[in-house]
């Protein structure tokens, strides 16, 4: 198991006011698995995957990564968390613009204390698994859409995470850019990469084992076999 | 650390008119520093080299009497106070670090004591022994030395130095021409010249009363002829040539150490013999120009102040311009200290470079003073160390509170903003 959620909570406070945005969330994901999570926009779909990468913190319920409870864990330990065992691909790629492609590859690296060599090889691979290896010294304002978008998942993949986090991975992309980020996914997760995707795109959706569906803050079990019985009839 | 530093270059440039703006506070406040400790260095070199580097390293020792040195020509003469004998003259110039010294008897700006035809002198006549031109870096110009046999038979002779020779005898060589001293009637036998000739300069009145007793000229006759034109018994002053400058404070106590073990004055009297120290006068002297240029330097502070200010408001904008880069630095795994230390490197890179910027615009400035204004500047290389060293210090004073505040940003927040 990479991944469990037990009875997640997450209120935000505006003002006097508490919101719940996230109740009794149960999810468990198991090594390999590649899970897409659907929803409306303000479904909670984000801040599920900020709890799930770590970056933000439940107010109630029980996360735990690879074994590792992440209750009351300190604000380093986190960050080594986020370096060494989640992967991230936003909506916007957010690369750094002052950097070639080769270096916001090798970035996540750094915080590991790489040398500079190393990383730079091993960055050179992800930019080789990802098809770019043509565009290494380009800057993201040089790269296409989707070219960006595919250094972002090498930055991804390239500290070896054990859960690669994609949000909306698609969403500013067009529909010919979105294929091959897609058919990307794919294949990372045939080589056995674990990988959840935060989508509102049912196609995008498709491409995933198993779709949980997020509404008004709850989670509803696995859409999948609704998926394929449609797909029988 | 080196990438920081590596990255942070990169920044500047890329933001080139908004870094060279930050910087200006900086680059002014240091420039002026090191452009005023530059010129206050440099006048200072200047002081102590007029002062002392041209008085051959002489310490002079004379009688004082209340702090003051003790007039001969309004005084009767001091009791208990004996006439130096040569034997003295000898230990005095074999005390340690002493090369040579010299007895003489003198009268300052003498009116209407010595005359040409109808030329009068007001310079300074002194009755020397053999080794006085020696001692003060002298040398016969003209005519001859004084021999021992003008000693032995008080003969009526002088030599001349130049600017006395040429108020005296204008446009005329004053050789075996015979001037007036207090109406004795004596042969000018020779023209003394500095060996080592300077000219000082003159700009402000401390420096003109410095040096005008070594411009008006001097008449010199021989020490056994003094009792022709002045009086009998006169003590003597003393110069001692000291073979280094660091040597003549040392060599002057010990000389009036040696002179006022001879003297059987009363208590009250307050009559001794006490060095008339250059070096020291020259420390006074610099002392004055530190303390007036320190001011300045205070001032030159502030600037670097604002300059501190200008580089933590920057700063802030630059933490809020840059806070996706921060949220997603975070997301890759970041700890909040590498944050921190990012930004805390660029201030501190900032300041810095503002810094040798401005060291190099100091030395401009130095540089362009001293021609206009034609003092000298001598640049000091620990000060130039020191103000790099600060403004980088300036740069993580202010870079701090940017830096806290980038490290502290939720990373939530930061990647969810446009």
């Amino acid at each position: 198991m990479v991944l469990e959620l037990r009875d997640i909570c997450k209120d935000y406070t505006r003002g006097k006011i508490v919101v719940p945005v996230l109740e009794n969330i149960n999810l468990t994901v198991e090594e390999g698995e590649y899970i897409a999570i659907m929803g409306p926009s303000g479904s909670g779909k984000t801040t599920l995957m900020n709890l799930i990468g770590c970056l933000d913190q439940p107010t109630s319920g029980k996360r735990i990564l690879k074994g590792e409870d992440l209750d009351g864990v300190s604000d380093n330990r986190l960050a080594d968390i986020r370096n060494r065992q989640i992967g991230f691909v936003f909506q916007n790629a957010d690369l750094l613009p002052g950097l070639t492609a080769l270096d916001n590859v090798a970035l996540p690296l750094i915080y590991r204390g790489v040398r500079k060599k190393a990383r730079r090889a091993r960055a050179r691979e992800m930019l080789e698994l990802v098809g770019l290896e043509d565009r290494m010294d380009h800057r993201p304002n040089q790269l296409s859409g989707g070219q960006c978008q595919r250094v972002a998942i090498a930055r991804a993949m390239v500290g070896g995470p054990s859960l690669l986090l994609a949000d909306e991975p698609t969403g500013a992309l067009d529909t010919k850019s979105g294929g091959q980020i897609m058919e990307l996914f794919h294949h990372l997760n045939a080589s056995g990469v674990t990988i959840i995707m935060i989508t509102h795109a049912p196609e995008v959706a498709s491409c995933a084992q198993k779709i949980y569906l997020i509404r008004d803050g709850k989670i509803d079990a696995d859409h999948s076999s609704e998926r394929q019985e449609e797909g029988a009839q | 650390m080196f990438e920081n530093i590596g990255l942070s270059f990169q920044g500047i440039w890329n933001h080139k008119l908004r870094s060279l703006l930050t910087m200006l506070g900086i680059i002014i406040g240091i420039a002026s520093i090191i452009a005023i400790v530059s010129t206050i260095k440099g006048t200072n070199e200047q002081i102590k080299e007029q002062l002392i580097g041209a008085g051959n390293n002489v310490v002079t020792v004379q009688l004082n009497q209340n702090g003051y040195g003790y007039e001969f020509q309004y005084s009767d003469l001091p009791d208990g106070v004996p006439v130096i004998d040569q034997q003295t003259r000898a230990r005095l110039a074999s005390l340690e670090g002493a090369v040579d010294a010299t007895l003489y008897t003198e009268r300052t700006y003498v009116d209407g004591l010595i005359y040409y035809r109808n030329t009068g002198f007001s310079g300074t006549l002194r009755g020397v022994d053999t080794h006085y031109f020696g001692v003060n870096g002298y040398q016969v110009y003209l005519g001859r030395d004084f021999a021992q046999s003008d000693y032995d038979d008080y003969k009526k002779v002088a030599i001349l130095d130049q600017s006395a020779a040429e108020s005296l005898f204008p446009g005329e060589n004053p050789l075996g021409k015979t001037i007036e001293i207090r109406s004795e009637p004596f042969t000018v036998v020779g023209v003394v010249s500095l060996t080592s000739s300077y000219e000082p300069y003159i700009s402000t009145y401390e420096e003109y009363y410095t040096y005008v007793g070594n411009d008006s000229g001097a008449v010199y006759i021989p020490s056994t002829c003094w009792q022709l034109v002045c009086q009998y018994d006169e003590p003597q002053t003393v110069d001692i040539q000291a073979a280094t400058t660091d040597d003549m404070t040392s060599v002057g106590q010990a000389a009036a150490k040696l002179l006022n073990s001879k003297l059987t004055v009363s208590e009250d009297s307050d009559l001794a013999y006490s060095s008339n120290d250059v070096l020291e006068q020259a420390e006074q002297l610099q002392q004055l120009a530190n303390s007036t240029n320190q001011q300045l330097v205070w001032i030159a502070s502030i600037s670097l102040l604002v300059g501190g200010i200008g580089v933590m408001n920057i700063m802030l904008v630059t933490v809020t311009e840059r806070t996706r880069e921060i949220g997603l630095k975070k997301a890759v795994g970041a700890r909040k200290s590498r944050i921190l230390w990012q930004f805390l490197t660029e201030a501190a890179v900032l300041t810095s470079l503002g810094g040798v910027i401005g060291v190099l615009a100091g030395i401009g400035m130095a540089q362009v003073v001293s021609q206009l204004s034609g003092s000298p500047t001598a640049v000091s290389v620990p000060s130039i160390v020191l103000a790099v060293v600060f403004s980088m210090f300036i740069g993580i004073l202010f870079g701090l509170m940017p830096a806290v505040k980038a490290a502290n940003l939720n990373p939530i927040d930061a990647l969810r903003r446009e």
